[in-house]
């Protein structure tokens, strides 16, 4: 029983962790009131940018480097049409998801060896590897958490120094008061284009390694649709965390750990259709948003920031 | 110099013309470059692709084939959006229209006779595409939950919910494995007009004209549009904001309905994999490529089943990944909401150094 | 004279100029050091930008700004701060889910990346003791009241040492006291030698915290005074531009049946606080009604449960002596109920529509306009030209959208319409407010009109003026409850001004004339 468990907690670890990435990553871009629905794009994307380039230069690092720069591309074309062209964050961010899984798509077929007629499907490169840290990786059941691989040792720092940053430093403040009230910001002196701009690509960045994480870790290799909606699901998790990213892991977990659960139930050869286990997440995530919702007309502190998905204009009379 | 945007003394209408067809052309043009950097040839890409999609009957019909539930899932995306109700649920509404029709037929054909099977079919297949919008609907009206959000959850709950009737309970057992169901009753399905271009078309082509007319020249589109533009105003006059949007919202989800009921009952025959396809979400850029004008909608609808249609055409003649027309279509988006700025401001020049004001000349402006 | 003096702040020919509107047309302003100016206009005369431009939220097109003798460039609010220029805007600028603390230090440069809020908070202390500014640091936003809040302005800007304070009309959502405490806070201020700016429409405010005084009037300024040296009279003539009107043509009223009645109203405003307690009043038609009180007194929830946008809690409304508490919009419109709403531009127009479209806003449900089922755009065209023609609204074509409209002809678009579809009872929220002096004229007029007609009108309005030349009665509000009720011909603006301050007609008129006198209606 215990190694079975053992197993279940360091596959939602490995599987949260592209998750918590993005989630952290999108959690500061609504803070500053851009909501970007690119995610799914940005991690297809930069899943197969970061395949390709260990595919063919071997290098990890420059993997994971060119994924975070394709991630940050991508929510820069998102911050310029939904900041200084004003247009619809909604449109916007679902045509980032359109265009991203179209050209991860085409570049799937177009970036592998001639020999697999350009295809990177079913060719495999050099991949992160579980690390074991010696004396604490042996313990039964918490052995897990420090038996992963190193994108996944530096999610566990990645959430408090994202909580500390938000909240303890006044760059979190400032984060905080442009995604809340963007008039405000402006007033006290904040540029509030310039923080919208950083915290949009610097979302993008994480997202990237996000997915650099599935295509380099936990599924290595690249299939087309490789983040089966993960993108997706990150936009729930940010509900779900309520914009906090000390949050993100809980979400992570639920999430990451059903995945888990079906990759033991599918292997013991159990017939429960996994669809439907599936589906709790998003159930979930629609309760959650009710609750915050309702909260939120009682209490003011929970909920999304106030200017989320508006634009801001300082001379619009 | 500096520039900065003024707002316009009244909407431009040359732009709201000029800017789809530009961004057309733009998007054309970078995914030009995206083409020449793997060697391809853009022009000969580009016509291989318009012959893929337009350049016989045969190729068209399946360029129809693709645009039906994109025409009618670009109109119930029309309706919501005219009232400003984010609602990026078509993909989840198509499915679960698709798995109502299903049920219908797979089940009902003993208990009723022949002639009404399809339209049974039809009805049912709608009324639960217009339930699955009608949640979040309510979830807006009553509770004021984001719909955005909402209906995107949603999306993945039907599609998972198709997938576990498919590949579970409803799996057919003579399918050799292959994740669908049985073949539906051929009463329940829905005539062939010209290769597999069905009554559909005719269907989404009626309703993309009712629509307009609705919205145009009725009460109801006249509340509708009060309602979407300034919403506080409308309840002001009192139009009933509340039901206004959730009637809307049954006719929007009811619509994407009825495209799914048509991929399964003129398409497939039956309940499978691959129902959900994205039309949902390229319904979006259908709405907004045509400005939320119904008879565009239909135009537009065609025009981005021909990029999917030319996409499959160039990998079988060129060998080039079929996701070209996927990137074009990801692509036209951009500068489509770049540019709609236009319509509202114009860019003015100004000099911080002797702050005076120089107008922009024409090109600038649109 | 002020001779010897160095003004710490002088502006030059400033200009600025939006798209179809000029709001400031080269004006001119100076202050010196331990002074306030009072920055006098009706709305839209141009007293907030010319502010915004001084606190680098505006770019000016033209014109030059000094600052302790040196030309400056102000292009950020950021600049403005470090100029020394702070300003309280009239919606306040502070983030609700942010601590008081938080809120003050917003943006401040010099505060380290990891701030130490226990000596943030020990320096608010300090601040707000020496001023007698009563705030908790640690206490959040949303927690505060509007008088609170405004301290938090102020404190924000003293703690980023400002020495020239801005305030965009901040008596506007305060208590007489609360009024007072602001100019003794004032006072303390430039008795260390800070100066201060404060914009206002209202004469007495004028007089009671200003050392100086600058009129504007459609952008320009037109003149300079000393507080002193003038009086309330001259300054309301120099801000409209001629002797006001203090009555307009009206013959007595001839009131006849009730047409509107509340018994007893209970509602809360939108943060779920009582807004209307056990709220009673009477119209009959033929007659004007206006209500008095200084805004957030309840009158919003007074307009808006009477058309239906407000639920109501306890008591009724009847109208036209058919009980129509709680209905929706829509029965209480059918019932003869025309509004012109407080916010013209959020609740009475659809500005991305047409005029022709507007003007139609409710006669769109009738024939012959719609006709089976389908709306006739020739008749809405035809509709809506004689609309335009007979309220002179000034509009290019009946196709423009109404947001290129000007405020006073989007009004007039509203009173066309309201008008035109009235059948009994009129319910007008500051129907006057921000326009110029030609269609405030007419906006009254047409009040009037309608009570001839035979209607009974309600008024709600901030301007005494208005409410003494315009309305019959006068009920006063105060806290969502009514403090008697003053026949116009004999109330009188001290008596009006007591009972806005919550003191009611009987104590009133014991403390201002005595217990034997009584002005009863």
């Amino acid at each position: 029983m215990i190694p079975l468990i053992t197993s279940i907690i360091a596959i939602t670890l490995s599987a949260g962790t592209s998750l918590v990435y993005a989630t952290i990553g999108e959690i500061y871009t609504e803070r500053s009131g851009i909501l970007n629905l690119g995610i799914e794009g940005m991690m297809l994307m930069s899943a197969v940018t970061a395949f390709a380039t260990a595919f063919h230069t071997g290098s990890l690092l420059l993997a994971v480097l060119l994924a975070m720069l394709v991630g940050m591309l991508l929510a820069l074309i998102h911050a310029f049409l939904s900041i200084t062209m004003r247009a619809n964050q909604v449109v916007s961010g679902l045509s980032i998801t359109l265009f991203g899984t179209g050209l991860a798509s085409f570049l799937g077929q177009s970036l592998g060896p001639a020999s697999n007629r350009f295809n990177l499907t079913g060719m495999s490169a050099v991949k992160f590897t579980r690390l074991q840290v010696e004396g604490l990786g042996e313990i039964p059941l918490l052995g897990a958490v420090f038996n992963q691989d190193p994108l996944t040792y530096i999610v566990y720092l990645l959430i408090p120094v994202a909580w500390y940053f938000m909240y303890k430093t006044k760059f979190g403040l400032n984060l905080r008061s442009v995604g809340e009230n963007p008039q405000t910001a402006d007033a006290m002196g904040l540029s509030v284009t310039k923080i919208r701009y950083l915290y949009t690509i610097f979302g993008g960045m994480l997202v990237g390694i996000g997915g650099a994480h599935l295509s380099l870790a936990y599924t290595p290799g690249w299939t087309e649709n490789i983040t089966g909606g993960r993108g997706w699901i990150v936009i729930a998790l940010v509900i779900f965390s309520m914009w906090n990213p000390s949050r993100a892991i809980l979400g992570a977990i639920l999430f990451g750990g059903i995945n888990a659960v079906q990759f033991r139930l599918q292997a013991s050869g159990t017939d429960i259709p996994s669809a439907y286990l599936n589906m709790a997440p998003y159930v979930a995530t629609i309760l959650v948003l009710v609750l915050v919702t309702v909260w939120e007309s009682h209490n003011r502190k929970v909920g999304p920031p106030a200017a989320l998905g508006t634009s801001y204009m300082r001379e619009d009379k | 110099m500096q520039l900065v945007f003024e707002k316009r003394k009244s909407v431009s209408r040359r732009a709201i013309v000029l800017v789809p067809i530009l961004s057309f052309i733009v998007s054309l043009i970078l995914t030009g470059f995206l083409l020449l950097a793997f060697k391809a040839n853009p022009f000969r890409t580009y016509i291989a692709m318009f012959i893929g999609a337009f350049g016989s009957w045969s190729n068209f019909t399946e360029t129809l084939v693709k645009a039906t539930p994109l025409m009618l899932t670009g109109l119930g995306v029309t309706i919501a959006f005219k009232l400003r109700f984010w609602n990026i649920g078509a993909e989840g509404q198509l499915v679960f229209g698709g798995v109502a029709a299903a049920w219908v037929a797979l089940f009902w054909s003993p208990f009723l006779p022949a002639w009404s099977l399809l339209p049974m079919v039809m009805l049912v297949g709608m009324l639960a595409g217009a339930m699955w919008a009608g949640i979040p609907a309510l979830l807006k009206t009553r509770l004021n939950v984001d719909e955005t959000l909402v209906t995107l959850m949603m999306n993945y709950i039907a599609i998972l919910f198709a997938e576990g009737l498919y590949y579970g309970v409803w799996r057919d057992p003579d399918g050799y494995g292959f994740p669908g169901t049985k073949p539906f009753p051929e009463a329940a399905w829905l005539p062939r007009f010209s290769g597999r271009a069905h009554m559909g078309l005719f269907i989404a082509i009626g309703i993309g004209l009712l629509l307009w007319v609705a919205m145009n020249r009725t009460k109801w589109g006249f509340e509708l549009n009060m309602i979407g533009k300034n919403q506080k105003a409308a309840r002001c006059l009192g139009v009933n904001v509340k039901r206004n949007i959730l009637i809307a919202l049954l006719i929007s989800g009811a619509l994407s309905g009825l495209a799914g009921v048509s991929e399964v009952t003129a398409i497939s025959h039956r309940l499978q994999q691959g129902i959900a396809m994205g039309y949902g979400y390229t319904a979006i850029i259908v709405a907004w490529l045509s400005q939320l004008n119904p008879i565009a909608g239909l135009f537009v609808a065609v025009l981005m089943a021909g990029l999917l249609v030319g996409g499959d055409q160039i990998q079988m003649m060129m060998g080039l990944p079929a996701a070209m027309g996927l990137v074009l279509q990801g692509m036209i988006l951009f500068p489509m909401l770049a540019g709609s700025l236009f319509t509202e401001y114009r860019i003015k020049r100004i000099d911080p150094r002797n702050s005076r004001v120089a107008e922009s000349n024409e090109e600038l402006s649109v | 004279m002020e001779t010897e003096k160095k003004p710490i702040l002088e502006m030059r020919g400033i200009t600025k100029r939006f798209p179809g509107v000029v709001a400031n047309d080269h004006v001119d302003l100076e202050l010196f050091p331990g002074e306030v100016l009072a920055l006098l206009g009706e709305n839209g005369a141009g007293k907030t930008s010319l502010m915004n431009v001084l606190a680098g939220l505006y770019r000016p097109d033209e014109g030059a700004i000094f600052i302790r003798g040196e030309k400056v460039q102000i292009d950020s609010p950021r600049d403005a701060m470090n100029l020394g220029v702070g300003m309280v805007h009239q919606n306040f600028m502070v983030v609700d889910t942010m601590t008081v603390a938080e809120n003050i230090i917003l943006g401040l440069k010099e505060v380290s990346v990891i701030p130490d809020m226990g000596k943030i908070c020990e320096r608010i202390r300090e601040i707000s003791s020496h001023y007698n500014l009563k705030v908790d640091p640690n206490a959040y936003i949303w927690q505060l009241g509007v008088g609170e809040q405004q301290r938090v302005e102020i404190l924000k800007q003293i703690y980023r040492g400002a020495e020239i304070l801005i305030l965009d009309e901040p008596t506007a959502v305060l208590t007489p006291q609360e009024s007072d405490e602001l100019n003794n806070i004032l006072r303390q201020m430039t008795s260390e030698g800070k100066a201060a700016v404060f914009i206002t429409h209202k004469m007495e405010e004028v007089i009671a915290f200003s050392d100086w005084v600058r009129v504007l009037q459609h952008g320009k300024l037109v003149t300079v005074k000393r507080t002193a040296e003038t009086n309330p009279q001259e300054l309301a003539r120099l801000m409209v531009g001629r002797e006001v009107l203090f009555r307009i043509d009206k013959t007595p009223a001839e009131p006849k049946d009730v047409i509107l009645e509340l018994e007893n109203v209970e509602a809360n405003d939108e943060k779920g606080m009582p807004a209307l307690k056990g709220f009673s009043l009477q119209v009959r038609q033929g007659e004007i009604v206006g209500i008095a009180g200084v805004a957030g007194n309840g009158q919003r929830e007074l307009t808006e449960v009477i058309t239906g946008l407000h639920p109501v809690l306890d008591g009724s409304i009847k109208i036209n002596g058919k009980d129509m508490t709680n209905r929706s919009p829509l029965a209480i419109i059918r019932s003869g109920v025309s509004h012109i709403p407080s916010d013209r531009i959020a609740m009475g127009v659809v500005g991305d529509m047409s005029v022709a479209s507007n003007l139609v806003m409710k006669g769109y449900r009738r024939e012959p306009i719609t006709h089976g089922g389908l709306l006739d755009p020739r008749r809405i065209l035809d509709f809506a030209r004689r609309l335009i023609d007979t309220f002179k609204i000034a509009t290019p074509t009946p196709e423009t959208h109404v947001k290129f409209l000007s405020g006073g002809n989007i009004q007039k678009t509203i009173l066309a319409r309201e008008i035109d579809s009235c059948g009994g009872v009129l319910v007008a929220a500051y129907p006057s407010r921000g326009l110029d002096v030609g269609a405030t004229e007419a906006v009254r007029n047409e009040m009037v009109r309608q009570r001839d007609k035979g209607s009974g009108v309600l008024l709600v309005s901030e301007d005494l003026d208005e409410l003494l030349s315009v309305a019959d009665k006068i009920v006063v509000m105060f806290e969502g409850q009514s403090m008697g009720e003053l026949n116009s011909t004999n109330a009188d603006v001290e008596m009006l001004g007591l009972m806005m301050s919550g003191v009611s007609k009987k104590k009133a008129e014991k403390e201002y004339y005595g217990s034997d006198h009584a002005t009863g209606v």
